[in-house]
C-alpha cells in the first residue's frame, strides 16, 4: 500500500451559484494533516520520549556494569564492541509492551477519538468518503508504527555508538560481520518489527470503529496483545501458535544470524499480512455503513 | 385550525427535483423499534431560508444527520441539491456547509489549524487559496483575532463561531445549520441572524434548525415544524401562519349591538368578551367593519385585527411548550 490516497475520478460537474463545479483531485493533504495531528499531540511526543529513553537506559546500564577491556569474558566484550546491540536489545524489550501500547494509543485516536470529539461527523460531511478516511487512518497508523520503531532504533544507535563504538558485530551464529552489514541488519529488523506493529494497527483500527471511547479501544487492543503473548507461551495450545500475530515477532533475531534465517520471518510476515487484510476488511465492513451518531 | 394545517402539509414530493435544495420522502429512522423520525417529507426550495423547528428531542438532529448521510434512514429517501443521499454525497456535499449538533474540533489545535484540517480533507478545495479562504471565513464570524488560540481555550460562543466559519470555508449553495445560535449571547445571536440574511441575499439556501422560534422567526421565508418525529406543518411563513385565522376585536360599551352588526357583516365566530366583542373577519376589510360599526351608532373605543403570533401557533402545533419531547 502506498502512502498516497486512492485515486479518485473527477466528479461530474454540478453547476450552481457557488461558482466552479467541485472537481476532485488526487491529494495527500489529508494524510499530511493526519500526520501533523499525530506528531503535534503532546501525549504522542511524550510517548516517543519514553520509547527513546529505553535504549538509552540499556546503553548506560550495560556501559556501567560491563567489565573493563581484557578482563571480562570474551563473549560480552564482543557484543559490546558494537553499539548496534543497543537498538536491537531495546526493540526486543519494547516489543512486549511499549511499542504495542504506542500503536494502541494511535489506533484509539484514529476513529474512536474522532468520534469522541465529534470531529468525525465534520470530516464525513466535508465530505471525506468513508473508505478514503479509513485508508488514510490506516496509512497513518502504518507510518506511526515505522516512526515508533525508528525512534527506538535511532536513539539506541546514537547511544550505543557513542558508548560502544562501531566495531564488528557478533551474529547469533557466532561469526562477526562488519559494521556496514550490521547497519543493514538493523534496518531489516526495524522493517520486520514495523510490519508486525502495522498488522496490530489493523486490529486496532477495527476496534476503533466499534466504540466512541478512544481509551476503550486502546485498552482493548492492549488486552488483545497481552492475551496473544500469554497464549503464545502456553505449550498446551501449540496448535494455535502459528495463528497468533505475536508468535513470530521475536523471530527478528533470525535476521541476526549469518546468513539470515528466513523461514520464521517470512511466516511472520504472512501472518502480519493476513491480520492486516482480515481486520482491515472488518474495519471497513463496520465503518462503511455505520450510523454516525456522535 | 387543524384543517388549515393539513392543507399546509405538502404532499410527498419527488426527491430529485432540481428546484429543491432539500427534499425527502417518507424519511424514517427507527432506533430500537421507536421511530425518532417518522415519514418526514421535507420540501426546501432553493433560495429559501427554512426554519426547522421543534422541541429538543423531536427528531430534528436525526433528520439532519440523515440528510447529510451520517445516519442511514430506516425507510424513505432524501436528496440534497437534486443528488440522492448518501449515493451522491461525495459530489454534492462540497457545496453544502453544515453545522451539526454543535461545534466539534480538536482541542489542542488552534482555531485556524482546525479549519486547515477540514480544508485539507476536502479533495475539491484548492490548497493554494486555503490560507486566504480560511482567514476570510474566520473574519466573517469575527474570530480572526483569536485564530491562533487553541480551541480548548475558546468560549462556547467562540466555538460556535468557529463551527460556522467551517461551514463557510468555501462558497456554498446550501447551508445546514443545526442550532447555530446555541451558546451565543444576544449580540452573537443577532450577528448570526445578519450573517444568515447576508448569505441568503447572495442566493444561498439556508436550512436552520432551532428549538426557539424567536431566534429564527425573523429570518425565515419557510418553516417546518417537527413534533415527536413527525413534520406537523411546513410551507412558506405566510402559508403556515395562514393556517390560523386573524381575529377582529372591538372595545365598546354596546357589545350586543356591535355583535349584531358584526354577524350581519359576515364575520364568523362572533362572541362577546369582557369590554367588547370579537370575531374572525374572514377577509372582510377592517375599514368596512369600522364604518359599519360607526353607522350603526356603536361607540368604538378601540378596534384591532390581530393574527395569532407564530409563537401561539407553534405552541398549539407542538402541543406543549418547547420542552423535551419524550
Amino acid at each position: 500500500m502506498s502512502a498516497t490516497e486512492p485515486v479518485l475520478t473527477d466528479a461530474p460537474a454540478t453547476t450552481g451559484r457557488a461558482g466552479a463545479p467541485p472537481r476532485r483531485r488526487l491529494s495527500t493533504r489529508l494524510l499530511r494533516s493526519e500526520l501533523r495531528l499525530i506528531a503535534g499531540r503532546r501525549r504522542n511526543q511524550m510517548g516517543l520520549l519514553v520509547l527513546a529513553a529505553v535504549p538509552v537506559l540499556i546503553a548506560v546500564a550495560v556501559r556501567i556494569s560491563s567489565p573493563r577491556e581484557g578482563r571480562g569474558p570474551d563473549f560480552l566484550s564482543s557484543i559490546t564492541s558494537n553499539g548496534l546491540f543497543v537498538p536491537l536489545a531495546a526493540l526486543g524489550v519494547e516489543l512486549g509492551l511499549f511499542l504495542p501500547l504506542a500503536i494502541a494509543m494511535l489506533a484509539g485516536d484514529s476513529v474512536a477519538g474522532e468520534a469522541n470529539l465529534g470531529t468525525l461527523r465534520y470530516l464525513l460531511t466535508v465530505p471525506v468518503g468513508r473508505t478514503r478516511l479509513l485508508v488514510t487512518k490506516y496509512v497513518s497508523l502504518m507510518i506511526g508504527a515505522l516512526w515508533g520503531v525508528a525512534v527506538v532504533v535511532l536513539a539506541g544507535s546514537v547511544a550505543g555508538i557513542a558508548l560502544f563504538g562501531t566495531g564488528p558485530m557478533l551474529t547469533l551464529s557466532g561469526t562477526e560481520i562488519p559494521f556496514g552489514s550490521a547497519v543493514w541488519r538493523v534496518v531489516l529488523v526495524s522493517l520486520y518489527i514495523a510490519a508486525g506493529l502495522a498488522a496490530l494497527g489493523a486490529v486496532g483500527l477495527f476496534i476503533s470503529t466499534l466504540t466512541e471511547q478512544p481509551l476503550a479501544a486502546t485498552v482493548a487492543l492492549m488486552i488483545f496483545t497481552i492475551l496473544s503473548w500469554i497464549a503464545d507461551s502456553v505449550p498446551q495450545i501449540a496448535w494455535l501458535h502459528p495463528w497468533l500475530l505475536v508468535d513470530q515477532w521475536m523471530a527478528f533475531g533470525d535476521l541476526l544470524r549469518d546468513p539470515p534465517f528466513w523461514d520464521n520471518v517470512s511466516q511472520g510476515l504472512w501472518v502480519d499480512l493476513a491480520y492486516a487484510v482480515v481486520f482491515g476488511s472488518l474495519a471497513w465492513a463496520r465503518f462503511a455503513g455505520k450510523d454516525i451518531t456522535s | 385550525m387543524t384543517r388549515a394545517l393539513e392543507a399546509v402539509r405538502t404532499s410527498a414530493p419527488g426527491t430529485n427535483r432540481p428546484d429543491l435544495a432539500i427534499a425527502s420522502r417518507g424519511l424514517t429512522k427507527r432506533f430500537g423499534g421507536k421511530a425518532a423520525v417518522d415519514a418526514v417529507d421535507l420540501v426546501v426550495p432553493r433560495g429559501s431560508v427554512y426554519g426547522f423547528l421543534g422541541p429538543n428531542g423531536s427528531g430534528k438532529t436525526t433528520t439532519i444527520r440523515m440528510l447529510l448521510g451520517l445516519v442511514r434512514p430506516s425507510a424513505g429517501t432524501s436528496s440534497l441539491l437534486g443528488e440522492r443521499i448518501p449515493q451522491g454525497g461525495q459530489h454534492v456535499l462540497p457545496l453544502v456547509g453544515s453545522l451539526v449538533e454543535g461545534p466539534a474540533f480538536h482541542p489542542y489545535l488552534s482555531g485556524r489549524a482546525n479549519l486547515q484540517r477540514l480544508d485539507a480533507a476536502d479533495l475539491t478545495a484548492d490548497p493554494r487559496t486555503a490560507r486566504q479562504r480560511i482567514d476570510t471565513a474566520l473574519d466573517r464570524v469575527g474570530l480572526l483575532a483569536a485564530a491562533g488560540k487553541r480551541y480548548r481555550a475558546y468560549s462556547l460562543g467562540m466555538r460556535q463561531r468557529l463551527a460556522i466559519a467551517a461551514a463557510l470555508l468555501r462558497p456554498r449553495e446550501l447551508l445546514v445549520l443545526d442550532e447555530p445560535t446555541n451558546g451565543l449571547d444576544p449580540q452573537g445571536t443577532r450577528e448570526v441572524r445578519h450573517l444568515v440574511a447576508s448569505l441568503a441575499s447572495d442566493g444561498t439556501t439556508v436550512f436552520v434548525s432551532s428549538h426557539l422560534l424567536s431566534e429564527v422567526e425573523q429570518m425565515c421565508t419557510h418553516l417546518g415544524v417537527m413534533r415527536d418525529g413527525r413534520l406537523v406543518a411546513q410551507g412558506s411563513v405566510s402559508e403556515v401562519r395562514g393556517g390560523a385565522a386573524p381575529t377582529a376585536r372591538v372595545l365598546t360599551e354596546q357589545p350586543t349591538v356591535a355583535a349584531q352588526i358584526l354577524s350581519q357583516l359576515g364575520l364568523s365566530g362572533v362572541e362577546t368578551v369582557p369590554g367588547g366583542v370579537r370575531g374572525a373577519p374572514d377577509g372582510i376589510a377592517p375599514e368596512r367593519i369600522v364604518a359599519a360599526l360607526v353607522e350603526g351608532g356603536v361607540g368604538v373605543k378601540e378596534f384591532t385585527v390581530t393574527s395569532p403570533s407564530l409563537e401561539d401557533l407553534f405552541l398549539s402545533l407542538t402541543g406543549e411548550g418547547f420542552d423535551v419531547s419524550d
